[in-house]
C-alpha cells in the first residue's frame, strides 16, 4: 500500500466519478422535435400551445410532449419518429403563418439535473445526423474591385471638393490601385497631401510626369485590404446567420474556415434548393440616385442610347429606371431593415438603419437632393462554372434589378423609412431582401452536400458497432495476453473510452465519423502504455525481483518511456488540430484528448487497481 | 503467455546493409510511383459531377452503386436524400468511361456528359428512375488547407525534433526525422500504386500514421538511451541489437492491437472510414517495420556513443581520468 499515496486513490476516484457524470449524457438519444419561435414579437405563450395542439389534432400527428419556454420564446413539440416530425412541421407552418418560424430539431432527452450542470450530449455532425453541408468562398477580387472602385469616387470628390485642378482620376488595372492625372506639380504635391491625411489607408506614390500631366498613384494598402477581407467575412457570417434563421433551422453551424472560406452545416435540412435559395442568393444591395424622367427612361430602354452619367436598369415588373453611376450607400453599410406601418398615414413602410458611414454619405446626399428620386438596386450572384483547358473557369453571372424607387420627402441619415409600399407582404419582402442583401462581399457557393437522415443512422450505426467491437477485442486479447494485468489494463482502456466522451462532450466537440475514427485509433493505441509496463514487469521478474519490486520498477521504469513517446505523439495531434479543415481538425482533436485521457488511466488508474489488488501482501508469483 | 521468446537475440543490426537498403530502395519506387502514376484524388480535392435521382419507388442505395459499377464508373458516391426515393449520385469525369477525356469539357458539358451516362445506366435496370438536377462541384481542399497543412507539417517535424533532441541527443531526433520520412512516403507510395481514392479522411490518417510511427520509434530509443546508460563496455552495435530485442514483444503487441482494431473500422465502420482505417493498416506495418530494421541501424551509422547519452550532471575530473 506505501507503494501508492491515498491522495492518489483519491484523485482516482474523484476524476473517474466526474467522468462517468459528463459522459452520461450521450446514453441518452436526442428526440425528433419542432421548434416554433415567434417573427416580430408574436407571442409564444399559452394560446399558441393550445392552437399547436389543435393543429396537431386534425393534422393526426400525436406529440409525446409540448412545452413552451417563454423566456426563450420557443415552443418545442417532440415526436415519437422522424416521419411524425416531418409530417406534423408541415402542418404547423401551413397552419401558424408567416408570424412563427417552424424549424426542425432534435430535442435532447437529458435529464434537467445532469443539464443544470452543463453535462449536454456531443453534438452530432451532419454525417451523423443527415442534413446539408455548404462550402463557400468569399471572393477576394471583389473585395479589391469595391474598395478601389469606392476610392476612386472619393478621391475625385476631395480634389473636386478642396479645388484642386485635375485631368482625370481613374481605376487602375485590379490591385493597382487610382490613377491620378494633374496638371503641376504642385497640385500633385497637394493632392498626395491631401489624400494622405484624409484616407491614411492608401499609398501614394508619384508616377512620371512630362509637360503639363503628373501622375499620382493611390493603391490600397495590402494590411487595409487584409483587415478589410477580415472584416467582410466576419459580416457575411452575420448576414448568413440571419438568413439562416429566416429558413428556420435551428443550431446551424456558420463558421468561418481559413482566410476566406465559410461553412455552413445545416442539420435536419433536406431540401438543398430551398436552402440555397436562400443562403445562396449571394446578393448585395446598393442605394442610387434616380436620374431623368419615366419617359426618358422608356426612350432610353427603348432606343439602347444611354445618358453618359446614368446606367439602365430594369425592375422587377421591367420597367425601366436611369439610375446614376455612382453609389450613395451599399448593403455593407446596412444595419438592420423592419417592416411596419407609417404612424401617421397608417400605410405598409420598411425603416431602414445605416451603419455611420453609410449616414454620412446618406445626408449628405439627400440634403441636396430633397424631392429628387432615390432607388434601391437589388444584385444576386451567381456562378457559372467552366472548363477550359482542363482548368476550372468561374465566371460570376450578375443580375441587378431594382427593388424600390421612391422620391425623397426630406433630409436624413442614419435611420430613414420608405414609404408607399403597395401591401404588408411587399414590405415584409422588402426588408427581407435588404436585410438578406447586406452580404459585404459576395460570396460564392463551392462545394455543396447532401446527407440523408437515414445515412445518418447507418453511420452512427457502423461507428457504435466499430468502437465496440474494436474495444472488445483488444479487451479480449490484453487478457489473454497479459491475464490479470491485462484485465486492469482493460478496465483502465473502458474508463479511457469513459473519459474520453466526458471530455469530449464537456467542452462540445462536435462528433463525426472522422472523430469516431480518432475514438477507435486511440483505443488501440492507449493500450500501448499497459503493454509497456506489463513487458517491463515481466523483464524485472525474469530479472529475478520480487513481484513488488518488479511492479514498481516496471511501472518506474516505463514511466519515462510513456512520457517520451506521449509527448511526441501529442505534437503530432496538435499539428493536426491546428489544421483548418473539417475531418483533419476534428481527428486531431479527438486524437489529442485521447492521448491525455490514456496518459491519466493506463498509468495512474492501473497502478491504483494494482495496488489495491497486490499491496499489502506477500506475493509469490504475479499474474502478468 | 508469451508468444516471443525472450531470451531472443536475433541480429537485426547484422542485416542493416539489406534493410536500410531496401528502405531506400522502397522510398525511392515510392517517389517514382507518385511523381508518375499521382494520386486518384477523391472530390474533395478535385470536385466532380452531382446528379440527383429521384424514383417513383423505394430504392436501395446499394442497388444503385452496383448498377453504376456494373456500367463501368469507378467509385460513384451514392448517398440517400431525404427518403428512400431520392439519391444523389456523385461522379469525376474521369471515372466515367463514356466521358473519358472529359477533362478537356467545360464543366457544365462535363456534367452534361456524364449526367447523361448516369441515366442510362440507372435507367437500365430502374425504368422508374429520373433527373431531377444535375451540378458541377467545385473541390473543397482550397489552398487554406494547403497553407495551412504546410505550417502544421513544419510544426510537428520542429517540434518532434526538438523534443528529441533535448530529451536524447542530435542523432536520435535525425534518425527519427529519417524513418518519418520513409514511413510517409511508403504509405503514400503504395497509395499511389493502388491507386485507391485520395481524401481528406485519408490524409488526415496519413497525418495519423506520423504520431503512431513516432510513437513506436521513441520506445526503442528510450531503451537504447537506457541500455547505452547502463551497460559498460558493450560496442554501439550490440546495445542496439539488444534494444531491438527487448522492445520487440512490445513493439509487435501493441501493432498488433492497433491493428486490431482498425481492422474493427475497416470491416464495421462503413464506407465513410474505410480509406483511414485502410491507411492506418498500412501505416501500422510500414512504421512497425521501420522501427525493427531502419531506425537503429541509422542510428549506428550516425555514431551515436555512450558519451553522447550519459547525463550530463557534474563534471568530476577524478571520473574522467579513470578508465
Amino acid at each position: 500500500m506505501s507503494d501508492f499515496p491515498r491522495w492518489k486513490y483519491a484523485l482516482v476516484v474523484i476524476v473517474l466519478l466526474v467522468g462517468i457524470v459528463y459522459a452520461l449524457p450521450n446514453v441518452f438519444r436526442p428526440q425528433p422535435a419542432v421548434q416554433i419561435s415567434g417573427n416580430r414579437g408574436a407571442a409564444v405563450d399559452a394560446t399558441l400551445k393550445t392552437k399547436v395542439d389543435a393543429l396537431l389534432a386534425t393534422a393526426k400527428v400525436p406529440a409525446s410532449a409540448v412545452d413552451v419556454n417563454e423566456k426563450d420564446g420557443r415552443l418545442l413539440a417532440r415526436f415519437g419518429s422522424v416521419d411524425d416530425q416531418a409530417k406534423a412541421s408541415e402542418a404547423l407552418r401551413v397552419g401558424l403563418g408567416d408570424n412563427y418560424t417552424v424549424a426542425l430539431n432534435l430535442a435532447s432527452t437529458v435529464p434537467s439535473w445532469l443539464r443544470s450542470i452543463n453535462a449536454n450530449s456531443m453534438p452530432l455532425g451532419l454525417d451523423l445526423q443527415g442534413g446539408v453541408h455548404f462550402l463557400m468562398e468569399v471572393d477576394q477580387t471583389a473585395v479589391i474591385d469595391s474598395q478601389e472602385n469606392r476610392y476612386t469616387d472619393d478621391i475625385r470628390a476631395l480634389l473636386h471638393d478642396k479645388g484642386v485642378q485635375y485631368d482625370s482620376v481613374t481605376r487602375n488595372a485590379r490591385g493597382q490601385g487610382v490613377n491620378m492625372v494633374l496638371r503641376s506639380d504642385a497640385d500633385r504635391q497637394k493632392a498626395a497631401s491631401l489624400i494622405g491625411a484624409d484616407y491614411p489607408d492608401l499609398l501614394v506614390t508619384d508616377g512620371a510626369s512630362s509637360g503639363n500631366s503628373f501622375v499620382l498613384t493611390a493603391s490600397v494598402k495590402p494590411a487595409k485590404l487584409r483587415e478589410l477581407s477580415q472584416g467582410m467575412i466576419t459580416q457575411n457570417v452575420t448576414t448568413l446567420r440571419q438568413r439562416v434563421n429566416q429558413l428556420g433551422v435551428s443550431e446551424p453551424l456558420i463558421q468561418q474556415q481559413g482566410a476566406n472560406q465559410i461553412v455552413v452545416d445545416l442539420a435536419g435540412v433536406q431540401d438543398t434548393a430551398e436552402a440555397k435559395k436562400i443562403i445562396g442568393a449571394v446578393a448585395t444591395l446598393q442605394y442610387r440616385a434616380g436620374l431623368y424622367t419615366p419617359q426618358q427612361a422608356m426612350e432610353a430602354a427603348r432606343s439602347g442610347s444611354v445618358p453618359p452619367d446614368a446606367k439602365l436598369y430594369f425592375g422587377r415588373d421591367h420597367q425601366p429606371y436611369l439610375l446614376s453611376k455612382k453609389i450613395i450607400a451599399s448593403g455593407d453599410e446596412l444595419v438592420t431593415a423592419t417592416s411596419g406601418r407609417d404612424q401617421q398615414n397608417g400605410s405598409p413602410n420598411v425603416s431602414v438603419t445605416l451603419n455611420s458611414a453609410g449616414a454620412r454619405k446618406m445626408q449628405e446626399f439627400t440634403n441636396d437632393n430633397v424631392g429628387k428620386p432615390m432607388a434601391v438596386l437589388y444584385i444576386t450572384r451567381t456562378l457559372d462554372t467552366k472548363m477550359v483547358d482542363g482548368k476550372e473557369v468561374k465566371t460570376p453571372k450578375v443580375t441587378e434589378e431594382v427593388i424600390n424607387y421612391a422620391n425623397i420627402s426630406g433630409p436624413f441619415g442614419k435611420q430613414f423609412q420608405t414609404n408607399g409600399l403597395p401591401s404588408d407582404n411587399e414590405a415584409a419582402e422588402l426588408a427581407l431582401l435588404l436585410r438578406g442583401g447586406s452580404l459585404a462581399a459576395p460570396v460564392d457557393i463551392v462545394s455543396e452536400s447532401v446527407i440523408g437522415p437515414s445515412l445518418g443512422a447507418d453511420n452512427i450505426d457502423k461507428g457504435f458497432k466499430s468502437v465496440m467491437l474494436g474495444l472488445g477485442l483488444v479487451l479480449l486479447a490484453a487478457a489473454i495476453y497479459y491475464k490479470l494485468f491485462g484485465l486492469v489494463a482493460d478496465i483502465a482502456l473502458f474508463f479511457n473510452l469513459v473519459l474520453l466522451v466526458a471530455v469530449m462532450s464537456a467542452i462540445g466537440v462536435t462528433l463525426t465519423m472522422p472523430g469516431i475514427a480518432g475514438i477507435v485509433l486511440t483505443l488501440g493505441m492507449a493500450i500501448d502504455a499497459n503493454v509497456l509496463i506489463c513487458e517491463r514487469i515481466r523483464e524485472e521478474l525474469r530479472n529475478g525481483s520480487s513481484p513488488l519490486a518488479a511492479i514498481r520498477t516496471g511501472y518506474d521504469k516505463a514511466w519515462a518511456t510513456i512520457l517520451d513517446a506521449n509527448v511526441t505523439h501529442l505534437l503530432a495531434a496538435l499539428g493536426l488540430m491546428t489544421m483548418g479543415s473539417g475531418p483533419i481538425k476534428g481527428f486531431g482533436v479527438t486524437l489529442f484528448i485521447g492521448i491525455l485521457t490514456s496518459m491519466f488511466t493506463s498509468v495512474t488508474v492501473t497502478h491504483a487497481i494494482t495496488a489495491l489488488i497486490h499491496g499489502g501482501r506477500k506475493l509469490k508469483t504475479l499474474s502478468v | 503467455m508469451e508468444i516471443f521468446n525472450h531470451n531472443a537475440n536475433f541480429n537485426f543490426l547484422g542485416l542493416r546493409r539489406f534493410s536500410v537498403g531496401l528502405a531506400v530502395l522502397l522510398m525511392v519506387a515510392s517517389v517514382a510511383l507518385i511523381v508518375t502514376k499521382g494520386f486518384n484524388y477523391g472530390q474533395d480535392f478535385v470536385g466532380g459531377v452531382a446528379v440527383d435521382v429521384a424514383y417513383a419507388n423505394p430504392v436501395d442505395t446499394n442497388d444503385v452503386r452496383q448498377a453504376l459499377t456494373k456500367a463501368g464508373m469507378e467509385n460513384p458516391l451514392v448517398q440517400a436524400v431525404g427518403g428512400s426515393r431520392e439519391v444523389t449520385v456523385r461522379l469525376q469525369p474521369k471515372d466515367d468511361h463514356g466521358a473519358a477525356g472529359a477533362t478537356a469539357l467545360s464543366g457544365d458539358e462535363a456534367a452534361a456528359k456524364v449526367s447523361a451516362d448516369i441515366m442510362v445506366a440507372l435507367k437500365a435496370v430502374r425504368p422508374d428512375a429520373t433527373m431531377k438536377s444535375k451540378s458541377y462541384v467545385g473541390p473543397q481542399v482550397g489552398e487554406e488547407l494547403r497553407s495551412d497543412g504546410i505550417y502544421a507539417v513544419l510544426f510537428v517535424i520542429v517540434g518532434i525534433m526538438g523534443y528529441l533532441w533535448i530529451r536524447f541527443e542530435k542523432r536520435f531526433a535525425i534518425a527519427a526525422l529519417a524513418t518519418e520520412i520513409h514511413d510517409v512516403l511508403v504509405t503514400l507510395g503504395i497509395f499511389a500504386l493502388t491507386q485507391r481514392e485520395f481524401d481528406l479522411t485519408v490524409l488526415a490518417s496519413v497525418l495519423a500514421v506520423v504520431g503512431y510511427s513516432i510513437n513506436d520509434k521513441v520506445v526503442v530509443f528510450d531503451r537504447v538511451r537506457e541500455l547505452f546508460r547502463s551497460s559498460r563496455n558493450a560496442t554501439p552495435e550490440e546495445v542496439l541489437n539488444r534494444s531491438i530485442n527487448s522492445t520487440l514483444s512490445r513493439t509487435i503487441i501493441t501493432s498488433l492491437f492497433t491493428g486490431i482494431t482498425m481492422a474493427a473500422l475497416f470491416f464495421f465502420g462503413g464506407t465513410v472510414v474505410h480509406g483511414f482505417a485502410i491507411t492506418m493498416l498500412i501505416g501500422i506495418l510500414v512504421g512497425t517495420l521501420s522501427s525493427i530494421f531502419v531506425a537503429s541501424p541509422l542510428l549506428l551509422w550516425l555514431g551515436v556513443s555512450k558519451q553522447d547519452l550519459m547525463p550530463r550532471a557534474k563534471e568530476d575530473p577524478e571520473l574522467e581520468r579513470r578508465p
